[in-house]
């Protein structure tokens, strides 16, 4: 036996509403961030994610709240990202009942911050988040971006996951924003490239739209497998992604 | 206060600044004991049940513990025979020694042993995974084929505690991750976990109601 493979389903959160949109934009009203956390817990999520997509300080204080209502009530691990860019920020989510804590942006514009908050609360807690597209401008073909995909930086996205482990991230979260919202299946060969080269567990994101996309992500080497609307808009239940890994063979939570 | 209150094992969660401590909190409430969140000497001392919960390094946790006097209180409780539950790096303090990034802290050395960094190809050890309890176990009674969430990188891996004529052997729970460590261990009032099991769905429940029964009440 040995770790069975995550089904984590993430949840946008926006002023205290989930959202979902297409390639993040034109988002809408998908429901309360709360209610939906419980009924993926019912159904056998392993762990859930929010990414607050707020873009206001009353929005954020929104946030707080949601994760400490849902944290009451929900014994899974919750993972909190987006927007976070200060070792007090974490502070404050895990204070709030948040388990780890997304980086993104912020670690792309100063590296540091991984290893302040290594330091401050054990690799455990920090998951570095990429959004990585394809791109000829870096030696792997594939270049971290920001802005929800809309901006390239220079960062060739293995080398950066690979420096990132090094200053304290203790888990992946790759997300192809090529494959994000196209329904077509995980960008498999980004899957495989980050295993290769990680030390830390790695979750596969973006492009989820059938059950069958699910087996080749953990095939490609994925530790746990990440999607959002499939489950928001009922294609799709927790329990039918693990039918379909364990029917691949794969380890699950039952 | 209602009737069923008040005869509720009461439980203190020490919270002494280490991590995330509130869902261990809604857990032990969700199970049935009337839960204090507190660091408070006294408080900690005559609970019918206490517990430390702990993420981060060792060498922090054990700061932070001693800071507030936990290793005292958890001394104290252990000759009175009350009871401690150890969660996460909370279970690992208990045991002598920890090597992390090359230091060597000194834990609490509740027991022998040194938590040591685990050899696995896949670091931390992050997830869901199965676990091997003896059957007497009394956290995990009624818990069979259940997997509990793990997230670390260093373990116990050994039990060095001897055999003895006068003592009832310690209930080992292992698991394996790049090799076996320990998963839970059940030593007279002294119980720990290195799962969570307040991160652990329905059989973490479990396994705190088993430990939240398990205490002897002693309500007026």
């Amino acid at each position: 036996m040995s770790l069975a493979i995550r089904v984590i389903p993430c949840l946008d959160v926006a002023d205290g509403r989930v959202v979902k949109g297409v390639n993040f934009r034109g988002l809408r009203d998908a429901g309360d961030p709360v209610e939906l956390a419980a009924k993926y817990y019912e159904q056998g999520a392993d762990e859930l994610t929010f990414l607050d997509v707020t873009a206001t300080v009353e929005g954020r204080a929104t946030t707080y709240d949601v994760v400490r209502r849902t944290a009451e009530q929900v014994f899974i691990p919750l993972t909190v990202g987006g927007g976070v860019r200060s070792v007090d920020d974490v502070a404050r989510l895990l204070g709030s009942g948040a388990d780890k804590i997304g980086v993104n942006s912020a670690a792309i514009a100063r590296p540091g911050l991984l290893t302040e908050i290594a330091d401050r609360f054990g690799a455990q807690v920090l998951v570095l988040s990429l959004d990585v597209t394809r791109s000829p401008r870096t030696e792997s073909g594939f270049v971290v971006t920001t802005h929800g995909g809309r901006t390239e930086t220079d960062l060739d996205a293995l080398d950066w996951a690979s420096r990132a482990i090094g200053l304290g991230a203790g888990e992946l979260l790759v997300n192809s924003i090529d494959a994000d919202g196209t329904k077509q299946g995980f960008d498999l060969e980004l899957v495989r490239r980050m295993r290769e080269i990680s030390s830390v567990p790695v979750i596969a994101s973006g492009g989820a739209g059938a059950v069958e996309h699910f087996a080749p992500a953990v095939d490609a080497g994925a530790d746990a497998v990440l999607a959002a609307s499939v489950f928001h808009d009922g294609v799709m239940t927790i329990g039918d992604v693990k039918d379909a890994l364990q029917s691949a063979g794969a380890e699950v939570r039952r | 206060m209602t009737e069923g209150a008040s005869s509720a094992p009461s439980v203190v969660v020490l919270d002494y600044g280490s991590g995330n401590v509130h869902s261990a909190a809604k857990a032990l409430e969700a199970v049935g004991a009337k839960v204090s969140l507190t660091a408070d000497r006294e408080a900690a001392q005559t609970a019918d049940g206490l517990v430390v919960p702990g993420v981060g390094a060792f060498e922090a946790v054990v700061d932070q513990l001693k800071a507030v006097r936990g290793d005292q209180i958890i001394d104290r409780r252990l000759a009175g025979g009350l009871p401690v539950l150890g969660i996460c790096v909370g279970m690992q303090v208990l045991f002598e020694r920890g090597v992390e990034h090359g230091r060597d802290t000194e834990g609490l050395g509740e027991w022998p042993g040194i938590v040591d960094r685990l050899d696995a190809r896949i670091l931390p050890h992050m997830g869901w995974n199965t676990v091997d309890a003896p059957v007497d176990s009394v956290l995990f009674d009624g818990v069979r084929d259940e997997r509990f969430y793990f997230v670390h990188s260093y373990a116990a891996q050994e039990w060095g505690v001897p055999a003895s004529d006068v003592f009832a052997p310690a209930k080992l729970t292992w698991a394996d991750h790049g090799g076996r460590f320990l998963a839970a261990v059940e030593n007279g009032p002294l119980s720990a976990t290195q799962f969570h099991p307040e991160k652990s769905g329905k059989a973490g429940m479990r396994v705190l109601r088993n430990w939240v029964m398990s205490l002897p009440s002693r309500a007026a």
